[in-house]
């Protein structure tokens, strides 16, 4: 009776070895352009884990995306540019700060998080603006060394997205196990019906946390990828557009699935950045097209379609396959009787 | 045996109104109890006081002897307490298998592991629990595609994988047919002593069936404890009852109506249930 | 303490108009939100058709005839904007409340975008009218005259809010449904229209904001993200679905944006976060917040 489908196994392989031979076929532009798609993919990925499985919708992940790249530009520039110390930073200083405003954010819901989480957004991006000494103002970080492997200064465009790609597929694998495990099953008890997380003996504010910082920490490391491919990290990396971009590609891509959110960075990388210019900058018209759409006709994202066309057996381990009749769309708070309104998780609430 | 659990004093209020009103309560180890009363008795208030999903305005509540007042749901949870809800709490996206295991692997300790591993001992246990609720055929559905009465049998096996020690149901014949009902009955009388159940109940066949001890609730003040007999044939509770516009169930299985008797509300009137006074049967109402 | 405050007293005076802008703009937000649970994040995108209609008829000149032909096709362009939303989200009700906020997330940046095609990115002036555009003297200090009229514009809005929704059956009807939206449409009251109206009426009120925001922060691309954020802390601040809130939150953000800003230029943005966070914490539901409104 168990058929476990190789299939996804297969195509995830198959993606992988195409991935990394780009470099050997594609032009340098393009190639530059797949780096950059990875590392939104990365971002969005990572902000999946938030929205998608822990049922946190954050308007600011973006922060800890800048904070990363910042963090990275800055080690780079200032100490040293030897790989990986750049991003085992950016990716200890973005854990670092979302763990300190996590701890405030997490204890909110629905809506409220969502504003919460733009505020602190925003903070961050006026933080470095303001802070001109350190991150340069409103000029941000010019002038980022390349990454040094053995001493060795990594330009060719080529080496710099099999630097990326190595270290996104590492980030990629952090989340995915993650999702996979016990802890992610619980990150997804909560998302389902927090209260009843609750009764159970859990506690909804740490696992939140812990997910919150998770996410931070692989946004930090996606950051710190961009500060390689780009070589400079401005406000606008953090801000409230990519932000929005980041939870518009999860939304289009399919909460919850992962990959989804990968594709849906993907394509408004395509759009905005590849195409953008031909459309004189003005890409994030079409993506705000592009999404409204999406809401209406794709439920569930890019994966929504996906799963419906190939629905798997039922899995012997219970414990095992958590995509499982999980249609995660952002707003799903049915089973959850409290609403997504209501604000901070303190004291039990109060129902006659 | 000492008290597995005990309510001293235990009072909720909002604002003006006192839903639950010093109540005090022992429930012994081992013990299924019985919690009835009208409509607006504070019974559910009373669940919420004991499982700490609600604070008490005043009064203790105590756990095999420690004092969990202060303590929030979730420790009260750690300490061995459980609930099935009036209303079916579960993971609607989520299979009945993995509904029961995430109640599982808190108890079996491991659900904080960041990596994916196979948990045979989850596992096990989850296909135990759903036998015994008769859903193993269905452990891979989501509940959202769950029927009621299978969706109130998943929420017992839920609750059992937290290995309780005190298992509060809150009203878990709600909307059940009879077999379904008759079925529920079969399985909280099957569980081991290990586990004490506290039950609120509406359906009063249940109650009689399941209960060595009933406390009566009456806004929001205990009327009376007793065995269930004292319960049917305490004036008090008839009163009790009789106050309340509600229609709850009857005491005892209801007989067809008899034409003959005159008022159509009279023909509701149970024969041999109890009597108040000379004036023939009255029913609760 | 009279030093002090006539140190200050132009920031103060600031705050006040900062605030009145803030409640024009934040009190439809708020009731949007209270009564149907919708948070529309093109609130910002709002302001900003506000700001760039003030920008195309007071633009350059100052004149009456500009800045009210200003006013009335913003408060055109709102009200039927406010419908199209409505609307909009209508068929995503069942789906969750984070949808339709994500859908106007996405209507605010086609719209932004559409305004940056059009107008070119470009920092635009808006000018005030004849009699306002100049400095008067309040207690020993020059200040705009139009900042003034701004404050007062704003108090006599939010009187009038009050009346309508403290005295009137619609009002009511409003108050109701923030309370208990169930109830309300069991009692048989058409929701929808309810809603289309509240989300018009709200939706109108910030693109006037914009026009009326003009002559002080003139029309920029990026505004609708400052004013967005602006006027959701001071929703949160207040407690949804309550004027009072809202009045009361723009009033303090005006006055830490303002006074904040002049007295600790370092920490001014924390301190917007720390006001967010400490209302958060202390009372979560917002200063008048309904308990329970769901």
């Amino acid at each position: 009776m168990t058929s476990r489908l190789p299939l996804p196994r297969l195509i995830s392989l198959a993606v992988l070895i195409l991935l990394a031979a780009v470099p050997l076929f594609l032009a340098p532009f393009p190639t530059d352009m797949l780096a950059r798609m990875l590392i939104f993919a990365l971002l969005a990925v990572s902000l999946d884990l938030l929205v998608g499985i822990t049922g946190l919708p954050s308007l600011g992940h973006a922060a800890y995306f800048g904070v990363g790249a910042y963090t990275a530009g800055l080690v780079s520039m200032h100490w040293t540019a030897a790989a990986p110390i750049p991003l085992l930073a950016a990716v200890v200083v973005a854990a670092l700060a979302a763990g300190a405003t996590g701890w405030l954010a997490v204890r909110s819901h629905g809506v409220f998080f969502l504003m919460l989480t733009l505020a602190i957004g925003e903070l961050i991006q006026q933080l470095a603006e303001s802070w001109s000494d350190v991150t340069g103002g409103d000029n941000g970080l010019y002038g980022i060394p390349a990454v040094e492997i053995g001493g060795a200064p990594i330009v060719l465009v080529g080496y710099v997205y099999w630097y990326v790609l190595a270290f996104a597929v590492v980030g990629f694998l952090v989340i995915w196990a993650v999702s996979r495990s016990p802890f992610g099953a619980a990150l997804r008890g909560i998302r389902d019906n927090e209260p009843r997380m609750r009764s159970l003996g859990y506690s909804p504010f740490r696992y939140k946390l812990a997910g919150f910082v998770i996410a931070g920490a692989v946004a930090g490391l996606a950051g710190g990828l961009l500060s390689v491919q780009q070589r400079l990290v401005t406000p606008p990396d953090l801000g409230f557009t990519v932000s929005a971009l980041a939870l518009l590609a999860v939304a289009v891509g399919g909460a919850g699935s992962l990959w989804g959110p990968a594709l849906g960075a993907a394509l408004v990388v395509l759009i905005r950045d590849v195409y953008g210019p031909d459309l004189d900058g003005h890409g994030t018209l079409v993506l705000g097209i592009v999404f409204i759409v999406a809401v209406y006709a794709l439920r569930n994202g890019i994966a929504g379609l996906a799963s419906t066309r190939f629905r798997r057996r039922p899995d012997r381990t219970h414990t095992g396959d958590p995509t499982q009749g999980t249609s995660a769309t952002i707003g799903s708070s049915e089973s959850s009787p409290d609403g997504d309104i209501d604000a901070v998780d303190n004291a039990p609430s109060a129902k006659p | 045996m000492s008290a597995l659990l005990e309510l001293r004093g235990v009072s909720k209020r909002f604002g003006a109104l006192k839903a639950v009103d010093g109540v005090d309560l022992d429930v012994e180890a081992g013990a299924r109890h019985a919690l009835i009363g009208p409509n607006g008795a504070g019974k559910s208030t009373l669940f919420r006081l004991v499982s700490g999903e609600m604070a008490a305005t005043s009064g203790t509540v105590i756990l095999s002897g420690n004092d969990v007042t202060k303590l929030s749901q979730v420790r009260r949870a750690r300490r061995g307490m459980a609930q099935t809800m009036q209303h079916s709490s579960l993971f609607l996206p989520q299979t009945a298998a993995q509904n029961v295991a995430l109640a599982a692997q808190r108890h079996l300790g491991k659900a904080t592991w960041l990596l994916p591993r196979r948990q045979r001992a989850v596992d096990a246990r989850v296909d135990e629990l759903l036998d015994s609720v008769d859903l193993s055929q269905r452990a891979g559905v989501a509940v959202s595609s769950l029927s009621h009465g299978e969706r109130r049998q998943l929420e017992i096996a839920v609750a059992l994988a937290c290995e309780p020690r005190l298992l509060l149901m809150d009203e878990p014949a709600a909307g059940m047919s009879r077999a379904e009902t008759q079925r529920l009955t079969e399985l909280v009388i099957a569980l081991p002593r290990e586990i004490t159940v506290v039950i609120v109940e509406h359906d009063l066949d249940v109650v009689f069936a399941l209960a060595e001890r009933v406390t009566v609730l009456h806004l929001g003040q205990v009327l009376l404890t007793g065995s269930p007999d004292d319960v049917r044939g305490s004036a008090a509770v008839q009163e009790a009852y009789l106050g309340s516009s509600n229609r709850a169930d009857l005491f005892a299985p209801t007989p067809p109506p008899d034409p003959s008797e005159g008022h159509p509300v009279s023909n509701l009137l149970a024969e041999g249930a109890f009597h108040s006074g000379e004036n023939g049967r009255e029913a609760p109402s | 303490m009279t030093g002090w405050f006539a140190d200050n007293f132009v920031s103060i005076l600031n705050g006040l108009a900062i605030g009145s802008l803030l409640f024009i703009l934040a009190v439809g937000l708020s009731l949007v939100f209270g009564m149907m649970d919708v948070l529309n994040l093109g609130h910002g995108a709002l302001y900003l058709i506000g700001a760039y209609v003030g920008y195309q008829f007071a633009g350059d000149v100052s004149s009456w005839a500009g800045f009210l032909t200003a006013l009335g096709v913003a408060a055109v362009f709102g009200i039927v904007a406010g419908l199209i939303l409505s609307l909009a989200t209508q068929p995503l009700i069942g789906r969750g409340h984070l949808d339709q906020a994500l859908l106007t997330l996405g209507v605010a940046l086609v719209v932004a975008e559409v305004i940056s095609i059009i107008f070119g990115d470009d920092v635009q002036n808006v000018v005030a009218p004849p009699g306002l555009n100049s400095s008067v003297e309040v207690l020993g200090n020059t200040y705009p005259a139009y900042r003034l009229a701004l404050i007062g514009v704003g108090a006599v809005l939010a009187v009038v809010v009050w009346l309508v929704i403290e005295k009137t059956s619609l009002g009511a009807l409003i108050r109701a449904s923030v309370s208990d939206r169930e109830m309300v449409s069991a009692v048989g009251v058409d929701n929808r229209k309810v809603k289309a109206g509240v989300f018009a009426f709200g939706s109108m009120l910030a693109a006037l904001a914009g026009v009326l925001g003009g002559p002080v922060y003139g029309a920029r691309t990026g505004l609708d993200e400052t004013v967005l954020l602006l006027a959701l802390v001071v929703i949160v601040i207040g407690g949804l679905g309550s004027v009072r809130g809202a009045l009361i939150g723009a009033l303090l953000i005006g006055q830490v944006e303002s006074l904040g800003r002049a007295l600790v230029p370092e920490f001014a943005s924390f301190m917007l976060f720390g006001a967010l966070a400490l209302v958060l914490i202390v009372r979560p539901r917002g200063l008048f917040g309904r308990a329970g409104a769901a």
